[in-house]
């Protein structure tokens, strides 16, 4: 099972992180010009780790995000991979899931994504998040799984 | 609230509001009472050896304290008096509150268990204390406070028909019900499955070794001092500035050498009997007339000398067994066995079934519980030894850099090498080697199974753990791995299951698959509302 290819999500999933990323910095660059106005260190010396953090969290960090994540729908259960650094390759049956969520930022909003939140019994991974999923697909799925979850309590 | 509410009534009426028992005012005034009877007592003693301070407070003593009893009854008769209960034919109601009220409303299907707790005033008085655990993480946990014996027992009565009856109708509107257990055997009410007497209390209390009787003398002496007539810390300092331990190193190197052995092994000697001693007694109280029965309504366990609990606990609702040994008790055979069970909550609740017994009497137990104990023909898989070398040489070299600094600053500190620096060395490698050693044997042992029915986990160096988990109970798989994880080629494999934690750590990748599509698939097969709740 671990064999079948993996659906990609949205790619306007990355340009979310991206934006994401953006206003995270935001902070940093802020700080980063009043060290310099204040002139306590050389005027360049903030911009360098500031412009670090904007390559990563801007440039690189949401494509390989986006390339590490993937989900498989199978008849009975959700796979969900996720992770650069930390891997986790997480499966929910169905048959387990207590209630589900789709939730929307305003930035997912935006673009039209959302995200399709699993929640079981269990303690540990109560809640298993999948985002990145266009708006329909995700709505598509919570119905596909409660009409599973509801034929299996039958 | 008006005063058209019927004082206990024979039997519990399903839907009228009730009062529990006035009793309760005068358990929490004894309970006040108690609280403050060491600090009064101190403050006597204290008073009396300080010249004549006594005759001053003497007269004024006792009003004082009716008045502060007084104040501590008033709120207690108010929460007595704001607060009610109701067993509707849906759902357990409690109000209370003096001035801010809360109602709380809990379901029948939520309820997990009633459990009755008795603490040393109210069995005094023969009141219980009622829980109903909704396993919702234990703050959220209704409790009703003391209600007389009889009535807590009716109650319980009442609320667990009232839950198997909505249960049963949960289960009539699945008639294809094929839970993963087969139905409970129907059995005589009350066999006792085990039980301890005095004589393996006493065993049991042996291998309880404790010192945390020196913790709560510092502790008390810390919280107290400022009762006493003199200062324990002004006393401590004033020893070492005045050098009073020259005094006694004088006096002991005054003696010969025998005197000094017996000296130390004294100390030894009284420092075990107290450990030993402490354990007993904490065993003795807390084990007191342990009894695990297997009732209609499931697991009983009663016990308690001065606390005195009684906890059932359905039998479908235990989702793990833990076999759990000690150090020293493991080279006897002896074992404990609890449960991990769905209304557990934050782990605060504590259910062990069998906490020091045989393994032969820990079977039955289990079988009972619907498990069965690794007999030795599953096939028993270790995890990658990448997993273990790593974690050694993390822990050996952390151990080492320490070992590294603090022997730099000693070596700067004094200027010159002392041949006592090398102790630090010496330390390090024992560490080290310490280390390497656990982390061999830990690869060694630590291992993992699958049988038809159950995951079966074994981990530990010195007193290993067994843990058993029904395999259609777990609700999710996952596969994590760390930077580290991904370069060596292992993972960590967590299940999630409802009440407690199972995970499996260090597994090879290609193991944890295997075992996660084997678990995926008996789970799948079976949906969670069908199981047996």
């Amino acid at each position: 099972m671990d064999a079948e290819p993996l659906t990609q999500l949205d790619p306007s999933y990355t340009t979310v992180m991206r934006i994401e990323g953006l206003l995270a910095t935001l902070p940093f660059v802020i700080g980063a010009g009043v060290l310099s106005i204040a002139e306590v260190v050389p005027a360049w010396a903030p911009g360098i780790p500031v412009l670090i953090l904007a390559v990563l969290l801007i440039g690189v960090l949401p494509m390989k995000r986006y390339n590490s994540r993937g989900y498989h729908m199978a008849d009975d259960r959700l796979r969900v991979v996720k992770g650069v650094m930390f891997h986790a390759d997480t499966v929910v049956p169905f048959s387990r899931v207590q209630h589900l969520d789709v939730e929307q930022g305003p930035l997912e909003r935006a673009f039209g994504i959302a995200r399709l939140i699993l929640h079981t019994a269990g303690t540990h991974n109560a809640s298993v998040t999948l985002p990145g999923l266009p708006i329909d697909d995700a709505k598509a799925m919570r119905e596909d799984i409660r009409q599973h979850v509801k034929r299996e309590s039958l | 609230m008006n005063s058209g509410i019927p004082e206990e009534a024979d039997a519990i009426e399903v839907g009228e509001w009730h009062r529990v028992s006035p009793l309760t005012i005068a358990a929490q005034g004894v309970k006040t009472l108690a609280s403050m009877i060491v600090p009064a007592a101190f403050i006597l003693f204290g008073s009396a050896l300080q010249s004549d301070k006594l005759a001053t407070i003497a007269p004024y003593a006792i009003p004082i304290l009716l008045g502060i009893i007084a104040i501590n009854l008033l709120p207690a008769w108010l929460g007595w008096y704001r607060l009610r209960y109701r067993i509707g034919t849906s759902d357990v109601r409690l109000e209370q509150g003096i001035i801010s009220r809360s109602a709380r409303s809990v379901p029948y299907d939520r309820i997990q268990d009633v459990s009755l707790e008795q603490k040393l005033v109210p069995r005094l008085l023969g009141l219980v204390e009622v829980k109903f655990e909704t396993g919702a993480g234990g703050k959220e946990e209704l409790k009703l406070f003391l209600v007389t014996e009889k009535e807590g027992e009716r109650l319980r009565e009442t609320v667990r028909a009232l839950v198997e009856e909505t249960d049963e109708e949960a289960a009539a509107a699945l008639p294809t019900a094929e839970g993963g257990e087969a139905p409970e055997p129907a059995l005589a009410p009350g066999k006792v499955l085990f039980a301890m007497g005095q004589g393996r209390l006493f065993t049991y209390g042996m291998f309880s070794f404790s010192l945390v009787i020196f913790a709560v003398l510092i502790g008390a002496v810390q919280q107290l001092e400022f009762l006493l007539p003199f200062d324990v810390f002004d006393y401590a300092e004033r020893y070492i500035r005045d050098e009073g331990y020259f005094e006694a190193g004088k006096y002991v190197s005054g003696m010969d050498t025998a005197a000094r052995i017996l000296g130390v092994l004294y100390l030894f000697l009284t420092v075990i009997v107290v450990g030993i001693a402490s354990g007993v007694a904490k065993t003795f109280v807390r084990d007191w007339e342990f009894r695990l029965e297997r009732t209609a309504k499931g697991f009983r366990r009663r016990r308690g000398l001065l606390t005195k609990t009684d906890v059932v606990m359905p039998v479908h609702r235990v989702q793990a067994l833990v076999v759990s040994t000690g150090l020293i008790r493991r080279r006897f055979g002896w074992h404990g066995l609890s449960f991990i069970s769905l209304a557990q909550g934050s782990g605060k609740a504590n259910h062990d079934v069998a906490p020091f017994a045989k393994m032969a009497e820990i079977e039955p137990i289990a079988q009972e519980a619907g498990f069965t104990l690794p007999d030795g023909a599953e096939e028993w898989r270790r995890p990658s030894p990448n997993y273990y070398f790593d974690r050694t040489l993390i822990a050996a070299l952390f151990v080492t850099i320490v070992g590294i600094l603090v022997f730099t600053a000693a070596a700067t500190s004094a200027d010159q090498l002392e041949p006592g620096m090398f102790i630090i060395a010496g330390v390090v490698a024992l560490a080290v080697g310490l280390i390497a050693l656990r982390g061999y044997y830990l690869w060694r042992y630590d291992r993992h199974a699958l049988d038809p029915a159950q995951v079966l986990s074994r981990r530990g160096w010195l007193a290993p753990q067994v843990k058993i988990a029904n395999r259609v109970k777990l609700h999710s798989v996952e596969i994590a791995q760390g930077p580290l994880a991904k370069w060596r080629g292992y993972c960590r494999l967590n299940f999630g299951m409802a009440g407690g934690s199972f995970h499996f750590d260090g597994l090879a990748v290609e193991d944890a698959r295997k075992l996660r599509t084997a678990v995926l698939d008996s789970i799948a097969s079976v949906d969670f509302a069908q199981l047996p709740r």
